[in-house]
């Protein structure tokens, strides 16, 4: 059978699995439709958040980017997954014993102030339409590729999924579809990566795979390998690293903080009974996680490899089949520059006249080849000459990925709005029903909005979900952290620093990338930090000036501070 | 029933533990995996240079152990002071 069909299968079949849970365990009740009435098993509950929380970025791009990157793109392995160890240590346990459903929630009680909550609520609605319409733009890109379809069409037909479950099945039906979305993700990812590594290197185990010899019998050491055909080519080795230190680790932090303070992962946490649950949740999870997350760097170094080989100098007449087809969706573009009719991929911005001498002397005028990052995962089954059904399989799993955090963050939406904005602040004696109705309006309507920028990508996802993860560090997080552990913090405080956090971190990203996007140098950013990474700097802000401020102003009521004292104890 | 001194107790102890595992967290990823980086490559485990693997791999694993350790350690103590949930 060929990949289309395959890809109609696999695809096909696993949507009707994610339907018939949702129907089956669709939510009666705003506590089932937003936190699943807290009746979660901690292993459920741990695979749905990895689920929730593995998105299109980690399954479709993540692995790509670092096999472009190197060893400097350990800062999306270590971001993301240490910022679960900040989660897990500082934020659900005592999130869950607090009992709220969503994070606005919290901020407002825990700060006596509505326009904390109404902050709150704008930084968890601006995170979580940026999330979505990263998701979006996966789901265009699987099905444009494997379905054939138009674009368009694909995201109308992921969305109308989406919205079926999402909107009619609230938590409860989400919790579930997500377990099994995240058996196909698991499945799809680790299938073609044990394949693959064990035709390079004969270990079934890519995690140490990466680290072995080729398979050749030559006995040379898989990544020795890449970095001698990476220098070859002009790149920099590949286990080194190329940015300035202070840059990655600034990135890092941000990334680790901003996913500490991902409104749809925290609101995980309610959805198991006790605080005791509420920590072994956060283990299941990232375990959960970790074998994808420790998988990735193994593609991609696999893929690197593999693409490499295979382009280096090769006839463009002969280009094998996903060449082919990857030109057609525009995410492969070649440009023969000297008419040789064959590939030259090198990178031409190397100023080393070694090099230079080298590539002249070979008579290459510019490299040739551009390939989008976001390909590689898809394309590697392909690559590697996988056999079809396991091309639609990662279609399959991708679109798991994308669909499940899809969910999760609909639900944020639609909870963000009914709850915290219509009940808390709007029209408070909404009765139970009319907030549910309320909140399946609101993920409706969010559902539309995302459906229109999958249609309409902006063509600046990357830079956006920088800017998503830079806000998120620079005002939920030290506010929620504060809150908990600093019994003292007071609305003025936490007020002032969540608005100084946000601006001065959203100012600096707008600068560097809308408004002067040509100082966007390292020369001119501030301590050497990166547009990436300035979140870290805005958290440091953010709790300076709330320290500052929170000394010359009011102690929070004694009812909050009993709040406090509370949440720290799980049983009291 | 416990008295307002054993909470006390309880939550310093639970500072304490916060306190080791971060710092072990913050030693693996910003210390070896970033800024010793490159020192540590000069030490390989069989193809891997080792800031490179710490980078790519050994971080994650610390932190799922830390996981691991946390859940135990405070499951303990909640037992240990008393405030565990029935």
């Amino acid at each position: 059978m060929s990949v289309q069909t395959w890809t109609f299968v696999i695809v096909g079949l696993s949507f009707a699995l994610y339907l018939y849970i949702a129907y089956r365990s669709r939510a009666s009740s705003t506590s089932e439709f937003y936190v699943s009435g807290s009746t979660v098993h901690p292993v459920h509950n741990g695979m749905a958040t990895a689920a929730d929380w593995m998105s299109a970025a980690s399954f479709i791009s993540m692995a790509g980017l670092i096999s472009f990157m190197g060893r400097d793109g350990g800062v999306y392995l270590m971001g993301w997954t240490g910022g679960y160890v900040l989660l897990a240590l500082l934020l659900a346990p005592y999130l869950r014993k607090f009992g709220k459903f969503t994070v606005p929630n919290f901020v407002g009680d825990r700060y006596y102030s509505q326009t904390a909550r109404l902050v709150a609520v704008v930084c968890a609605l601006g995170v979580s339409f940026v999330y979505v319409a990263g998701q979006m733009r996966g789901v265009g890109i699987v099905f444009s590729r494997f379905l054939e379809v138009p674009v368009d069409v694909g995201v109308i037909i992921g969305t109308g999924v989406v919205f079926f479950y999402a909107v009619l099945g609230g938590m409860k039906g989400i919790t579930y579809t997500q377990v099994a979305q995240y058996c196909v993700l698991i499945f799809a990812y680790m299938v073609p990566a044990i394949f693959i590594a064990l035709m390079m290197t004969g270990n079934p185990f890519p995690q140490l795979g990466f680290g072995g010899t080729l398979s050749d019998g030559g006995g040379v050491h898989l990544l020795d390998k890449l970095d001698g055909l990476s220098t070859d080519l002009g790149f920099a080795a590949y286990t080194t690293g190329v940015r300035p230190v202070i840059d990655v680790a600034a990135i890092t932090l941000a990334l680790m903080v901003g996913t500490a303070g991902l409104p749809h992962v925290i609101v995980r946490f309610y959805t198991v009974r006790t605080v005791k649950a509420a920590r072994s949740s956060a283990f299941w999870a990232l375990l959960f996680i970790a074998i994808l997350y420790t998988t990735a760097p193994a593609i991609a170094a696999f893929a690197r490899t593999n693409l490499l080989e295979t382009v280096k100098d090769a006839p463009y007449a002969e280009a094998p089949g996903w060449f082919k087809n990857w030109e057609k969706t525009g995410l492969i573009k070649y440009e023969d520059k000297n008419a040789d009719g064959l590939i030259q991929y090198y990178n031409d911005k190397n100023t080393d006249p070694d090099f230079l001498a080298r590539a002249s002397a070979a008579g290459w005028q510019g490299n040739e080849l551009v390939i989008d990052r976001d390909i590689i995962v898809l394309a590697n089954p392909e690559i590697a000459r996988l056999p079809n059904w396991v091309v639609g399989l990662v279609a399959a799993g991708a679109l798991a990925a994308a669909l499940s955090t899809a969910a999760g963050l609909l639900l944020v939406i639609s909870t963000a709005f009914a709850h915290d904005f219509v009940k808390c602040a709007v029209k408070k004696d909404i009765s139970e029903k009319g907030e549910l109705l309320c909140a399946r309006f609101a993920a409706g309507g969010a559902v539309i909005i995302a459906a229109y920028f999958g249609i309409n990508p902006p063509g600046f996802v990357g830079e956006v979900v920088a800017f998503a993860f830079g806000l998120a560090a620079a005002s939920l997080f030290p506010a929620i952290i504060m809150g908990v552990f600093q019994k003292r913090m007071n609305r003025e405080g936490a007020v002032a620093g969540m608005i100084v956090g946000i601006v001065f971190t959203a100012g600096y990203i707008v600068w560097f990338k809308f408004i002067h996007p040509e100082l966007n140098t390292p020369a001119k950013w501030w301590f050497g930090i990166s547009p990436e990474g300035i979140g870290s700097l805005g958290m440091v802000l953010n709790v300076v000036v709330a320290q500052l401020v929170s000394r010359f102003t009011p102690a929070p009521p004694a009812e909050v501070q009993e709040i406090v004292e509370r949440i720290r104890y799980p049983r009291a | 029933m416990t008295t307002p001194e054993k909470l006390r107790a309880y939550w310093r102890a639970n500072l304490r533990i916060l306190a080791v595992l971060l710092g072990i967290w913050a030693f693996v990823s910003f210390g070896c995996s970033i800024f010793f980086a490159d020192y540590l490559d000069q030490f390989r485990i069989g193809g891997f240079k080792l800031g490179f693997w710490m980078a790519h791999q050994g971080s994650m694993y610390v932190f799922v152990l830390l996981i691991v350790v946390y859940v135990w350690l405070m499951n303990r103590l909640d037992k240990k002071h008393d405030v565990h949930e029935e």
